[in-house]
């Protein structure tokens, strides 16, 4: 693979993000509301309930809240990702693409990064508005800042591999479906196991503490390696260029 | 430059390329006219290592394409102006081609000069940080003619380059490629436009699945119509319309007060038909020979299969 080809396509994508405001809107919409809006609710929890919240369960609704980092990642970059294939083959881009000396791999990994950059840096965006709103908010309360902590180190060392794998999800997905519709409606079947571990931890079943976290983390970083293989197995050209009208 | 040896695709049971052979050579302007659905562009798709073959083989210079490792060198070396022009509308015309010159090695400051010829050579250099959507339809086909220079290729596919132009936009990418013959450089022009081919190629076939028919525009006017002589008198009558078909000569129509005759050798025929027709009552103005059009021979081959 020829990482010059693959950054090329990556920042060929970025300059048409750039001027497509609503793909950067939709891409942080997420990461922003976990980051504000959740630290919101804890602000109102504290001054306005009836009971408030005690110092004691503080961390537990905390913690819970910023698994949702996890899961904005799984969710962002689906808008991009599904497009990136299919966007291609719409506007019809790729003929011309894959003329050149440019191999397979080259173009997913192209996309992967494309696809990666913008959801990472709005996710890694929230999640300090989120720490340094929580802590502005708790300090009164705990008597110390909350954030950072190991927790939130661990879920944010899951964060790219949670996005790695929606994306190379979605660039299969993408590189199989021949309209932007249906790709985006699939794509967003991903993120329905994050949900399923969340609720699950939600329900006592196990626990999210910091060494399962990081064992996630791991285990998501060797799925999207498996997965970008997939994505370079199945990638048919001949076929993309051929039965997709 | 270009070879094909019984060149076939089929997809499933359907061939859409049918045992094409031929030869173009370097610096050749080869037009490769058919209908649509012929398998024009799919003859250019594996050409340019875009699709696989089924079956027989194709070399561009010395690498054959079915050559894994031939084909990122074939790739290097030919430029492919696709069917639909494919830019990338939100990008700039000097960013488009900036995207496509970094895949082929090209240092800044040769892709800095690259870009600006091209971009100075199709008129659009005023243009370049405008971003292509909002370019016409004749901006963007020029636009992806220099993309498919941008590494100046030994050898150009051009598929449909002057489809839904308006004549001013396609005289002006003819004229380009026309331009870009003078510098030496095998082109293999895909369309159905037969004045087209006609003004641009050095040669042509007639493909239809199957390649019908290849040689030059004169060359294939010649072989299958023969020759065309119009005389043109100050009155026709049946009389002589007779006479000259009691010679044995085909009547090819009568128009007016003319008469155009199919011949074989008109040198050496036509002061028999002359002295005919002047023993009929015919006085003749003129005499001049009508050379079919390419057109004629394209109908006649496709629909003729």
């Amino acid at each position: 693979m020829d990482l010059q080809n693959a950054w090329n396509v990556a920042l060929k994508d970025l300059k048409t993000y750039a001027r497509k405001p609503s793909v950067v809107y939709s891409t942080v919409a997420m990461p922003l509301i976990v980051g504000v809006v959740f630290p919101l609710l804890v602000h109102y929890y504290i001054t306005s309930s009836a009971k408030g919240l005690s110092a004691a369960a503080a961390p537990r609704l905390l913690d819970s809240f910023s698994i949702w980092f996890i899961i904005a990642a799984a969710i962002t970059p689906t808008a991009i990702a599904s497009y990136s294939i299919v966007g291609e083959k719409l506007q019809k881009s790729l003929e011309p693409m894959l003329a050149t000396p440019m191999s397979d791999g080259d173009i997913l990994l192209g996309k992967t990064i494309s696809a990666l950059l913008l959801p990472l840096v709005a996710v890694y965006a929230g999640s300090l508005a989120f720490m340094s709103l929580v802590d502005y908010f708790t300090h009164s309360l705990l008597g110390y800042y909350y954030y950072p902590n190991w927790h939130i180190g661990a879920i944010l060392l899951a964060v790219p591999f949670a996005a790695l794998l929606c994306v190379q999800v979605n660039v299969v997905i993408s590189s199989r479906m021949t309209d932007a519709r249906s790709a985006q409606q699939s794509g967003v079947l991903v993120m329905l196991p994050f949900i399923g571990v969340f609720l699950a931890s939600e329900l006592g079943l196990f626990e999210l503490n910091d060494t399962n976290l990081v064992i996630l983390a791991g285990a998501l970083a060797i799925i999207s390696v498996a997965m970008f293989v997939v994505a370079r197995a199945t990638f048919q050209r001949e076929e993309i260029l051929t039965r997709w009208k | 430059m270009i070879d094909t040896e019984n060149l076939t695709k089929k997809f499933g049971n359907v061939t859409v390329v049918d045992s094409v052979s031929l030869h173009v050579d370097e610096g050749e302007v080869f037009g490769f006219l058919g209908p649509n659905g012929a398998g024009k562009t799919t003859t250019v798709r594996m050409l340019a290592c875009l699709v696989s073959k089924s079956s027989g083989r194709a070399t561009i210079g010395d690498y054959e394409i079915a050559t894994a490792a031939d084909q990122p060198k074939i790739r290097r070396m030919v430029g492919l102006l696709t069917e639909n022009v494919g830019l990338y509308e939100e990008l700039s015309a000097y960013d488009n081609l900036d995207f496509y010159g970094r895949f082929y090695k090209l240092g800044e400051q040769k892709r800095k000069e690259s870009i600006e010829y091209l971009l100075k050579m199709l008129g659009l250099w005023e243009k370049k940080d405008v971003v292509a959507g909002t370019f016409s339809k004749g901006m963007k086909q020029k636009l992806a003619i220099a993309r498919a220079l941008i590494h100046d290729p030994k050898v150009l596919f051009l598929d449909e380059p002057t489809a839904n132009l308006d004549p001013e936009a396609s005289k002006t990418v003819r004229d380009f490629i026309l331009e870009l013959k003078k510098d030496k450089r095998t082109i293999f022009l895909n369309t159905h436009l037969l004045d087209e081919a006609e003004r641009i190629c050095d040669r042509v076939a007639i493909l239809k699945t199957r390649l019908i028919s290849i040689g030059s525009p004169e060359e294939l006017r010649n072989s299958l119509s023969g020759r065309k002589v119009k005389v043109q008198l100050q009155r026709v009558d049946d009389s002589i319309v007779s006479s000259v078909k009691k010679l044995g000569y085909q009547i090819g129509e009568v128009t007016g007060n003319s008469i155009a005759v199919n011949l074989k050798d008109p040198e050496n025929e036509n002061p028999a038909i002359l002295r005919s027709i002047q023993s009929a009552g015919g006085n003749v103005v003129f005499v001049t020979e009508v050379g079919s059009s390419l057109e004629d021979v394209y109908l006649k081959l496709v629909k003729g299969e």
